[in-house]
């Protein structure tokens, strides 16, 4: 199939209708608002329900709403906005509701501003507001991933009755890249036998709620740790860029991943062995593709463009704390390809 | 007079509201006008948390709990996945009114086609009979002990006047108080099932409902209040009725 030259944003847009996405509820703000714009002529099109919300807490609500009823629904956001719909997104995972939202990064907390960022690891891949949940988080690194993981978002979500986020940033939704779309499917909403409908004399009443009440208050805790356990079993996915040998290991997703592998390829030129894990799922975290690194590795470099280093703690982890980690960010601004260098050869010196 | 209860409630399972509360009997006149129309194989509904959340013991219907505050964009995102369903959302006064009054007034002004059914008893209940948006300029309640005082709490919210200015569909003040008014409520319920079904817009039927509980009053008291206090207030009646006018 030829490719098309889009957007991120737009790709994103386009392949959830592909899925099968017919409702879609939100509300404008940098660097989303492309998906809303698109989505305003394109759900037309195709016979689909397009709102433009009061507010982001209308948005993840009529999401709910549509989900439950068993439509493929989507709602997208950027960081202030993202902090809004948590609530929605813990009534959606405590509710065992499928649903999609893409949360296009911006930098900072508070208003912080609408350059590109990844300034909501820590929300993301927690669970962002209260009780005990997370969900399945996906980033892409390219505009051919705003479109896959868009269109596969779905079928995760549906898999395991979750919410699935797509986290990219302003950069990747901002971008155009050539893309080769997926094929249109149509969705069912009669397809699950959970989904709200009009209860039919002799059937058994259907509720969304808190699903505890249908399993049992007692057996809810195990019920759920297996649905998070099978999730990090399955789940978890990842690139790697050339760990064979690779004396330091940067990790790095989205954006920074692109920059990054840059840098992997000039260095080597040099002949310094610098490999990378991308986290392609940033929960669950990739932990097993640390645990496949060789002994030659001595030390990580985590970079991410916020200020803080939100995903440093998760390479510990996930390297069993057993390694040096440090962290290069960047605020405002793009990681610098110069600047990876540079530290990698600090690091080699130091380890 | 014979009194048959309606299909759609259902017996099995046990809502646990207070001696005296108008919620069940909100729940009746729902099941009976879905019933009198032959639509019970057509609803779905939304209910707030709360006390209004035991509806789902109540009614046999397929129904969706919402975030407090959020049920009526919950209910619209369900009739626009689902046309052909009945939609109704089932919050209280302090759900559609204050917390979640912004997606009260834009179902209003989308016209959205659904009927929302606001149980309004003044207070919020079940978190112990706090002052809410419908509490009465001097009303006693837990969070306004020596009466509401508009100058510190402001003033009550009339959605008739707030919701007078949209193209919504119907607009209508029912109470619970007496056998009478309990029909009456039956009728506007009706009368908005029908307006959904003709595709006419946005419903709401705000209930006045005795709270004997938080109100601190016998049963007869507490309807007593809706007649001489609660309803002087809030006067009953149809406020919008575009007869339909098709959207």
């Amino acid at each position: 199939m030829a490719k098309e030259l889009l957007k991120g944003n737009q790709a994103f847009a386009e392949a959830c209708l592909r899925a099968g996405c017919r409702f879609f509820s939100g509300y404008p703000i940098t660097p989303q608002s492309d998906i809303l714009e698109y989505l305003c002529w394109r759900m037309d099109e195709v016979g689909g329900q397009c709102v433009q919300t009061e507010s982001e807490l209308a948005g993840i609500n009529m999401v709910f709403g549509a989900a439950a009823a068993g439509a493929r629904a989507l709602t997208t956001t950027s960081g202030p906005g993202f902090s809004l719909k948590q609530e929605g997104i813990s009534y959606l995972c405590a509710s065992d509701v499928p649903a999609v939202i893409a949360d296009v990064m911006r930098i900072g907390a508070g208003l912080g501003d609408i350059f590109m960022g990844q300034g909501d690891y820590w929300q993301l891949t927690r669970g962002g507001g209260h009780g005990d949940y997370r969900t399945i988080v996906l980033a892409p690194a390219s505009c051919q991933e705003m479109a896959d993981f868009g269109y596969m978002a779905f079928d995760l979500a549906e898999k395991y009755r979750h919410p699935v986020i797509v986290a990219s940033d302003a950069n990747i939704g901002q971008m155009m890249e050539g893309v080769e779309l997926p094929e249109m499917k149509e969705h069912d909403p009669d397809t699950f036998d959970w989904a709200i409908r009009p209860r039919q004399e002799g059937e058994k009443q259907r509720v969304i709620w808190n699903r505890f009440w249908d399993i049992g208050e007692k057996e809810y805790p195990d019920y759920l740790r297996a649905k998070y356990a099978q999730m990090e079993e399955e789940e978890q996915r990842w690139e790697e860029v050339m760990t064979d040998d690779a004396e330091i290991v940067i990790v790095a997703y989205g954006i920074s991943s692109r920059v990054a592998k840059s840098a992997i390829i000039r260095a080597r030129e040099e002949g310094i062995k610098l490999g990378m894990i991308r986290p392609v799922t940033l929960w669950p975290y990739p932990k097993k593709a640390f645990e496949k690194l060789g002994p030659q590795v001595k030390a990580f470099l985590d970079i991410e463009m916020n200020i803080l280093g939100q995903m440093t703690d998760d390479v510990v982890l996930a390297s069993g704390n057993k390694l040096p980690v440090e962290f290069y960010g960047e605020y405002w601004s793009v990681i610098d390809e110069n600047k990876i260098i540079e530290r990698v050869k600090e690091m080699l010196k130091k380890y | 007079m014979e009194f048959k209860i309606p299909h759609d409630i259902d017996m099995t399972q046990q809502a646990s509201w207070c001696p005296g509360c108008g919620h069940g009997i909100i729940c009746h006149a729902i099941a009976q006008a879905a019933e009198e129309l032959g639509v019970s194989d057509r609803i779905v509904t939304v209910d707030d948390v709360a006390c209004g959340q035991f509806a789902q013991y109540a009614l046999k219907y397929n129904s969706i709990m919402g975030a407090h505050g959020r049920v009526v964009a919950t209910a619209a995102g369900v009739k626009r996945a689902r046309p052909d369903a009945l939609v109704i959302s089932h919050p209280g006064d302090g759900s559609a009114y204050s917390i979640g009054i912004e997606s009260t007034l834009y179902c209003a002004l989308r016209n959205e086609n659904i009927l929302t059914i606001v149980v309004n008893n003044s207070v919020f209940g079940m978190t112990g009979g706090q002052m809410s948006p419908t509490s009465l300029v001097g009303m006693k309640t837990a969070t306004s002990p020596f009466g509401r005082d508009p100058k510190k709490n402001g003033t009550p919210v009339d959605i008739t006047k707030l919701l007078a200015g949209t193209e919504m569909a119907y607009l209508a003040r029912c109470a619970v108080n007496t056998p009478a008014n309990v029909e009456k409520t039956k009728n506007a319920i009706k009368k908005a099932l029908t307006k959904q079904m003709n595709g006419e817009g946005f419903c709401l039927v705000e209930v006045l409902s005795p709270c004997p509980t938080n109100w601190g009053m016998t049963p007869e008291q507490a309807c007593e209040y809706v007649k001489t206090t609660q309803s002087v207030a809030f006067p009953l009646g149809e406020y919008i009725d575009r007869e339909g006018e098709a959207k």
